[in-house]
């Protein structure tokens, strides 16, 4: 059984088309990525699969369980880290974790334990007894995370979880994903972080648009859409109808952005040789997922 | 319209949990204006009044002013106080990620504004004793009349507040509704000598039934007309409970 699986899922706000007819099939115990620009409906997405937002078209399953039809059930399943820091500011560190824990119906002693063992975990014991308003922006996104595995979910839903984070802290955050994978939690993390989805997905889909652009391992995506170097160069920008004219002709995807041309250079095709006198390359360097996210999601860069 | 299910006590227990967290800086505030008011007005005012049937003023107002607490309690806390955990804390969006859904914060939020209300009401009912106002044990019954009220009031609050473009619009909620009703359902003075439309208005005030009630109570005087007032509370309570659950789900999901 998939951990995560959506069914054509569509959302519409009135006219406007958020997200647009999505199948995501999630394998228990993976950790899968999901990337895009703002505004791709990433979230959106996310909502509806944790059964926040109602689904316009289509169905979903947390761990087979149909999220419209049993959303409490569905939601009991799941931890949800949020992209916006909702701690409860009322309360304190340690009384955040054992209030949150009470929505899911645990009692107040194996509450107590699960709240001290996490906050070992995430490292915030000497700020149990702190005010929320007290921590600082990394121990907050701690504290989402360990409030959100509070009722050990088979499934853990992330919406950038590391977003303003130094870089120390944002490895540490990873250490602890990381760890929670080798637990068996399947987790979806939805980021902006290139360097974060290589480092901890092992498959990821880039969205655009309401849709998904592509799908694959990180590895894979990389040779099919990066091609085997990517080509920067500077142009005469009276060049540049035959020059795009000519890359056409070849086959090649190319980017322009100000007065520097990006060449996603195929296998067995070398720009420079054939471009060398309208060229003034620049680097030449191996493909990112960057580059992947660049040139699947162009139209919204360009915007 | 969606039901809430049990799961609401959780949203009421939150709640229950941050008040007594916080309630020693509350407390000084919700006790010092009826005591304040039951100086100037009963005290002070009430030495200048003579009442008909040789009643003392300050025991006229007495129950009013209890009512009237209470309405303030529910209304403050299912308006200022929703509105902050909604828009400023997020709380809302925190817990319908958890298995809760929206009708059962909104339940939760309007069983706790009652709840304020009952304290409020013990409080200030207690206060009026030590003044030496209440003389039968029937008034023993205005406590679960607060609960009711503030249900009631919450509920109203709440509609409101789920409508509220931003913190600032409370001020026409209490400036226009709230404590005109305060002033204008015969907690203070009779309304005889006012025109007939404040007299109308004054009726559909959902304050003037609890007034009316709480002054019957304090004074053991029962009749058919608490009957029918309790229903004209109980029929507000429902259609505002019921306003709450539909306005908060359109909004959480737009």
């Amino acid at each position: 059984m998939s951990a995560i699986l959506t069914k054509s899922i569509v959302k519409r706000f009135g006219e406007i088309i958020a997200v647009d007819g999505v199948d995501l099939e999630v394998q228990e115990g993976e950790c899968f990525g999901l990337l895009g620009p703002n505004g791709a409906g990433k979230t959106t997405l996310v909502k509806m699969i944790t059964a926040v937002l109602p689904i316009t078209e289509g169905k979903a399953w947390l761990a087979g369980i149909d999220v419209t039809q049993n959303p409490r059930q569905a939601k009991a399943n799941i931890g949800v880290v949020p992209q916006e820091i909702n701690l409860d500011p009322d309360l304190t560190v340690i009384q955040n974790l054992v209030v949150f824990a009470r929505y899911f119906d645990i009692g107040r002693a194996e509450a107590k334990e699960r709240a001290s063992a996490n906050l070992d975990f995430f490292e915030l014991r000497a700020k149990e007894k702190a005010k929320i308003s007290e921590l600082s922006g990394g121990m907050k996104r701690r504290l989402l995370i360990a409030r959100a595995i509070i009722n050990e979910p088979q499934i853990l839903v992330l919406d950038e979880p590391t977003v303003g984070l130094d870089p120390q802290t944002k490895r540490m955050v990873w250490q602890k994903l990381i760890s929670l994978k080798e637990q068996g939690v399947t987790q979806l993390l939805c980021t902006q972080n290139m360097e974060e989805a290589a480092v901890l997905c092992d498959r990821l889909a880039i969205m655009n648009e309401g849709r998904i652009a592509a799908l694959g391992t990180p590895g894979k995506m990389i040779s099919e859409y990066g091609g085997s170097w990517i080509v920067e160069a500077k142009f005469d920008p009276k060049e540049i109808p035959s020059l795009e004219a000519e890359l056409s002709s070849l086959g090649v995807y190319w980017q322009k952005l100000g007065d520097t041309i990006y060449i996603f250079e195929p296998n067995g095709v070398n720009i420079e040789s054939i471009l060398a006198e309208r060229l003034l390359v620049v680097s030449r360097r191996v493909p990112s997922l960057e580059d992947v996210f660049l040139r699947l999601t162009g139209r919204s860069l360009q915007e | 319209m969606r039901w809430f299910s049990p799961s609401a006590f959780r949203v009421w227990q939150r709640n229950r949990d941050v008040f007594l967290k916080l309630w020693r800086s509350e407390i000084p505030g919700f006790l010092a204006e009826p005591i304040l008011i039951i100086l100037a007005m009963g005290i002070g005012l009430g030495a200048y009044v003579g009442m008909v049937d040789g009643q003392r003023y300050v025991e006229f107002i007495a129950p009013g002013i209890v009512a009237g607490y209470a309405m303030f309690s529910a209304s403050f806390e299912c308006t200022y106080g929703s509105f902050i955990r909604m828009e400023y804390q997020k709380t809302y969006d925190a817990i319908i990620a958890t298995p809760l859904s929206i009708e059962d914060v909104v339940a939760g939020e309007i069983f706790w504004g009652a709840t304020r209300a009952m304290i409020t009401t013990t409080a200030v009912l207690t206060i009026a004793t030590l003044f030496g106002l209440i003389h039968t044990p029937w008034a023993i019954l205005v406590l679960p009349l607060g609960m009711l009220s503030g249900l009631m009031f919450a509920s109203i609050a709440f509609s409101f507040t789920s409508l509220a473009p931003s913190i600032g619009s409370f001020n026409y909620f209490f400036t226009l509704i709230i404590t005109p009703m305060f002033y204008f359902s015969g907690i203070f003075f009779p309304l005889d000598s006012f025109p007939t439309i404040v007299q109308r208005l004054s009726w559909v005030a959902p304050l003037t039934p609890v007034a009316n009630i709480t002054r019957s109570l304090v004074q053991g005087e029962f009749g058919y007309s608490m009957i029918w007032q309790l229903l004209v509370i109980v029929c507000i309570a429902t259609i505002f409970f019921c306003l709450s659950l539909v306005l908060m789900r359109r909004r959480l999901l737009k």
